[in-house]
């Protein structure tokens, strides 16, 4: 599995945040990921993209980023400085276009309810656990399956495959 | 125990005797489809890989269509560019923005054939399963690793099958079936499922409505939405379609996560509500609502039978003074067609605004943007929040004939009453 020690700040959003609110269709003629950073979340927070720090942690709730299949819309999380997706659960396209630019993107049923915005998490990915330091409380999330880690873990599906072209 | 016409799909691109859902496959890749606004990303991945080939020139089709013609110089330069790629990777199938929505022409020009494994830099690519295909949507690394290599790995999806049966009740369509089962299975409902259309309806169905059925199962998270091919798909495909025409179907005794049933004799037009496509109601409850744009068109409503019905309601009949009515005919062949049945002439008369073949408003990048407070009733796929323009206007999504009949009453309305 893999082995990767995140921390980070909780930004929290609601069920089924679209990628058209990570990133609105009018961006989508940007092929820059820094440029498309500018625009991380506007549909839902102008503020986030100049207030999110490196590291921080978006938190959604069920069916986060459903949509769309523009992978500009996790490129923009990541370029942001977004060190990890963590929601109850994730619509299927964005989850591997998450992992495939290499940002965790796990699913903690229970996570909605255990942490506020502003909280610190600590998610040990590993052990699968993710432990709130602001409130102690600790939750445990589905391992990715080892295939899915091994693309994680070189960095995401490029990285992965100028490795392992020869096995694909 | 049997296998669903997905298993059976993903079997035989896997080079499987047999699959079963959950297991994860590597399987080569039939037709890969690239649209304008994530042909970049795609190509820039495949480079990165370190190959600088598409790995076959004849099974990638590349569709402008999404800001069609440019309406920016940062889209007409991403255009430029994606021709410059075409040109180098010697791409056989590339239609440039005079071509329409890249799902209508995915079909239209016979590229999807039962039995094949489509992939697609689109979400709406499900729709390919209307043939009896197994299709769906990636983002654009996976699709690099496609052009690279021809192959992409796939969990294999659990089925959904969905029984319809009944007779449509006139001026009720497809589209409203679909929105119907979306209010009811939810919008994650199906996350990572296959979901199966079957019954008597959809046996009486043309391949324009199945294409709509196929075209909306990822507004409840479904992977892709099937139909199994029958005498009527390869009807449509004859002529179409290079080569030989196999069918391929699922087992009796496959295995299947739901069943679901429904009964549409009494389907009532279905209307979804700002700003989640699974808020479905049925038209008397948000009769009366105020528009200013209805929009026809789409990958989802722009075919024939669409504007035809669209047009059955409009002949002799005016706009009303406060909408704007947009007409986005899905491809070159629906607007030629529909011109050839002066289809456009009613559009234009009754007040109607024509656009050339484009995803159009549905995408909010281009055509037809709203204005903070104002209210689109559109027949495309998504409702969402900011969809087609201001954060601040609000989408519904309708069929067709109650796009038009609101665009007549300027409130929204059930067809049914100007039948």
């Amino acid at each position: 599995m893999i082995e990767m020690k995140l921390r980070g700040r909780v930004w929290k959003f609601g069920d089924d945040l679209n990628t058209d609110l990570i990133i609105p269709g009018k961006y989508l003629e940007l092929t820059d990921p820094k440029e498309m950073a500018i625009h991380a979340m506007e549909g839902v927070d102008s503020n986030f993209a100049e207030r999110v720090s490196p590291g921080d942690i978006v938190v959604g709730g069920r069916n986060f980023g459903c949509g769309s299949s523009r992978e500009q819309a996790p490129l923009a999380l990541k370029y942001a400085g977004v060190g990890a997706v963590v929601a109850e659960s994730h619509a299927r396209i964005f989850y591997r276009n998450a992992i495939n630019i290499g940002l965790p993107a796990l699913e903690c049923p229970g996570v909605t309810d255990a942490v506020y915005a502003g909280d610190i998490l600590e998610i040990d990915t590993t052990r699968g656990v993710i432990e709130n330091t602001s409130t102690g409380i600790q939750l445990r999330f589905t391992l990715l399956p080892v295939f899915i880690g091994k693309i994680l873990n070189e960095g995401g599906l490029v990285a992965y495959l100028r490795k392992h072209i020869d096995e694909w | 125990m049997g296998m669903t016409i997905s298993e059976k799909i993903l079997a035989r691109a896997s080079g499987s005797e047999r699959v079963q859902a959950g297991e994860i496959v590597k399987a080569r890749v039939d037709v890969a489809l690239i649209p304008d606004l994530t042909a970049i990303l795609s190509f820039k991945a495949m480079k990165e890989m370190g190959l600088d080939h598409v790995w076959d020139s004849e099974r990638v089709v590349v569709v402008l269509d999404h800001v069609a013609p440019a309406s920016s110089i940062n889209a007409a330069t991403i255009h430029r560019d994606i021709r410059l790629i075409v040109e180098e990777q010697r791409i056989k199938h590339f239609y440039d923005v005079d071509a329409g929505v890249c799902h209508q022409v995915l079909a239209e020009k016979g590229h999807v054939k039962p039995g094949m494994l489509v992939v697609g830099a689109d979400s709406h690519t499900c729709t390919h399963g209307a043939f009896g295909a197994f299709a769906t949507g990636v983002g654009s690394t996976d699709m690099g690793a496609v052009l690279a290599t021809g192959k992409l790995w796939f969990k294999v999806p659990e089925a959904i099958r969905i029984v319809v049966d009944g007779a449509l009740p006139e001026l009720v369509a497809p589209k409203d079936l679909i929105l119907r089962i979306i209010g009811e299975v939810g919008a994650d409902g199906a996350t990572y499922n296959a979901v199966e259309f079957t019954g008597s309806t959809i046996e009486a169905m043309s391949i324009s409505g199945r294409m709509t059925l196929c075209n909306m199962v990822i507004e409840m998270g479904a992977k892709t939405g099937v139909v199994e091919p029958d005498e009527r798909t390869l009807t449509y495909l004859r002529g179409r379609a290079e080569g030989s025409l196999e069918t391929v179907k699922g087992d009796i005794d496959a295995k299947y996560k739901r069943v679901l049933h429904f009964d549409v004799a009494d389907l009532e037009p279905q209307v979804s509500c700002p700003h989640k496509v699974d808020n479905v109601r049925p038209v008397s409850e948000v009769e009366g609502t105020r528009i200013d744009q209805a929009f026809i068109g789409s990958c989802t409503n722009g075919r024939m039978e669409d504007l035809e019905a669209a047009a059955s309601i409009l002949r002799g009949r005016h706009v009303h003074p406060d909408v704007r009515l947009l007409v986005i005919p899905a491809s070159r062949e629906v607007y030629l067609d529909s011109m050839d049945a002066g289809l456009l002439k009613v559009f234009t008369e009754a007040g109607g605004l024509v656009c050339n073949p484009s995803c159009g408003a549905c995408f909010g990048g281009h055509i037809g943007i709203l204005a903070p407070g104002e209210v689109c009733l559109a027949t495309s796929n998504r409702n969402f929040r900011g969809r087609q323009g201001s954060p601040d206007a609000e989408v519904y999504l309708a069929s067709p004939a109650t796009a038009a009949a609101s665009a007549v009453t300027g409130v929204i309305t059930d067809p049914q009453e100007l039948r």
